[in-house]
């Protein structure tokens, strides 16, 4: 059980395929619009419960759970070796630098 | 009363009303009711003057960043170059302004704006650094903040530079409202406007816009007072076009006399609004796929009149492949130490190549650098791209498909730009007004207007419409 007034993610359907917009492109037109967004839980709920959340600006918004506490997960990915090779190029081609 | 319809084509169908509401600007007051409108009485009776727009930036800690000149990649583009050719090539570090980039100073003007008239709260639809700008200055200024942010393709993947930005929206204070790739952010943007009644931080009204020209005086006035003349050209990232516009305004209003050159990343051939294409792109700005469609026709922005205007404003345009950008964004950091986001690369690396065309007693300033960080790094855009299927080698850019592969330059000697033909832009951008406005028949004033639009005489406005009906 989650407890009220948790900060939690949820997710929720924007317009579903038939109702979106017609210049879209036909790989995004057979895809929901769908929003993500955080909140402060207003209820104890499950990850996966259709959920109010109070926003940081104090507005409503609902959705379906799905994470407590979301982290940031993003990184400096796996390591290119190529970059590596630049800098030997570079710093030959200038022998030491200016 | 009868409740609001919130479907797509109602709330679409509400723009007008919300958008006057949101930006407290009548639009129509500057229409002439056919294709011109008065764009000049726009930017002076909704924007601020000069001196207003540094009094509000230097008050919040925004603006007077400093010039740094790369000696070192000067020299190594002197190493490539023909001989007495590669002018001094200098950056602007706008990554010094309290969020991170240039867009600190287009949102100081718009918040200082929103609180003026009374708001409690701003929006902005955007995926880059202005949402970072624009939460920075609610926090300074006590306002309440949400930014709308397209993130995701169907999968739920996002674009390791969005979600970056997302987390320096919310670490400034700011709600920040994530879709799914497609066009219809603006649906939800509309909706939040009706809901909050915040005001609309867009980019693209007269006191964003208005609010780069500070850039641009202030680059002419730190290089007449360090090297006793303005600089020979100036580079812009090109997107929506705000910035090399509003660049160019402080210029002119500085009295510089420097050629301006918008420069973007090519990414011809992926579709903007496709949820597969979405991830494939290794640049989320500066690049063609916003470069291209605002500057052949601006009022394509969420305003009725964007006050970005960047075909009356370059004087050349010109293209990078993304593996140049890359390739010199760790020059950057392996010969001048300095480790920089990714936008203002674009324009660094161009500047790379253009500096190669001047003589070396020339001056080339790429006017903006922005932070960097985890997911804005180099190394995590191109380990994104390994995972999207991207290749990645050494070879000829020229040669690059985007989508498919990035080439980084087997010398820099291949860091090459490829120019823009402006010529068929400003056919694009009148034959896209008369569609518009369905005008079959230009007033003298609406061809006028045009000369402006496309920095071209009467002659050419006129040779283009007999062309084209």
């Amino acid at each position: 059980m989650i407890e009220k007034n948790s900060w939690v993610r949820i997710r929720k359907v924007i317009l579903t395929p038939e109702e979106r917009a017609p210049q879209v492109p036909d790989d995004t037109k057979k895809v929901p619009l769908e929003m993500w967004t955080k909140g402060f839980l207003l209820e104890d709920a499950k990850i996966g419960d259709e959920v109010t959340v109070e926003t940081v600006t104090g507005r409503r918004e609902t959705g379906k759970l799905i994470e407590v506490n979301p982290a940031y997960n993003h990184s400096f990915g796996n390591f290119i070796p190529e970059l590596l090779q630049i800098d030997k190029q570079v710093r030959q081609l200038l022998e030491g630098g200016e | 009363m009868a409740e609001k319809k919130n479907d797509y084509a109602s709330v679409m169908g509400r723009k007008a009303e919300i958008m006057l509401k949101s930006v407290g600007i009548d639009y129509s007051k500057f229409e002439s009711g056919s294709i011109a409108f008065d764009y000049e009485k726009m930017m002076r009776e909704t924007g601020y003057s000069l001196t207003e727009m540094q009094e509000i930036q230097y008050s919040v800690n925004v603006g007077n960043t400093p010039i740094l000149e790369l000696k070192n990649l000067t020299a190594l583009a002197r190493k490539v170059a023909p001989k007495g050719k590669g002018a001094r090539i200098f950056i602007k570090d706008e990554a010094c302004n309290p969020s991170g980039s240039f867009k600190a100073r287009r949102a100081a003007n718009s918040v200082y704006h929103a609180k003026r008239l009374g708001f409690k709260g701003v929006l902005t639809a955007t995926s880059g650094n202005y949402g970072a700008a624009v939460a920075s200055q609610a926090a300074i200024h006590g306002l309440k903040c949400i930014v709308v942010q397209e993130c995701y393709d169907s999968h739920g993947v996002g674009q390791p530079e969005i979600v970056e930005k997302a987390r320096k929206c919310e670490a400034l204070g700011a709600e920040v409202v994530q879709l799914s790739v497609g066009p219809e952010l603006f649906y939800k943007f509309l909706l939040l406007l009706e809901e909050t009644g915040y005001f609309n931080a867009s980019l693209y009204t007269p006191f964003g816009i208005a609010g780069v020209e500070t850039l641009g005086y202030e680059i002419s006035m730190q290089f007449r007072e360090k090297y006793g003349k303005d600089p020979d050209v100036v580079v812009c990232t090109n997107a929506g076009g705000g910035n090399l516009t509003g660049t160019k305004r402080g210029l002119i209003k500085a009295g510089a006399k420097c050629q301006v050159i918008g420069a973007s990343v090519d990414l011809s051939g992926l579709h903007m609004a496709s949820d597969n294409a979405f991830n494939k792109k290794s640049f989320t700005t500066g690049h063609t796929g916003f470069g291209m469609p605002f500057s052949s026709w601006p009022d394509r922005s969420d305003v009725p009149r964007s006050a970005a205007r960047p075909l009356r404003y370059m004087d050349r345009y010109v293209t990078i492949p993304q593996g140049c950008v890359f390739y010199m964004t760790e020059c950057l950091a392996t010969l001048e130490g300095l480790e920089k986001g990714p936008a203002g690369n674009t324009a660094l690396a161009a500047a790379f190549s253009l500096a190669q065309e001047l003589p070396e007693d020339h001056m080339i300033v790429v006017q903006e650098t922005e932070y960097t960080g985890a997911g804005k790094h180099i190394q995590p855009q191109l380990s994104f791209a390994k995972d999207n299927g991207i290749k990645i080698f050494f070879g000829d850019p020229s040669e690059e498909v985007p989508g498919e592969n990035i080439i980084l330059p087997n010398n820099p000697a291949l860091i090459k730009t490829k120019e823009v033909d402006l010529d068929h832009m400003r056919r694009s951008l009148i034959k896209q007004a008369l569609e518009v406005y369905n005008v079959k028949e230009p007033t003298d004033l609406d061809v006028r207007f045009l000369a402006e639009e496309t920095n071209r005489d009467e002659a050419f406005v006129r040779e283009v419409i007999k062309e084209l009906v």
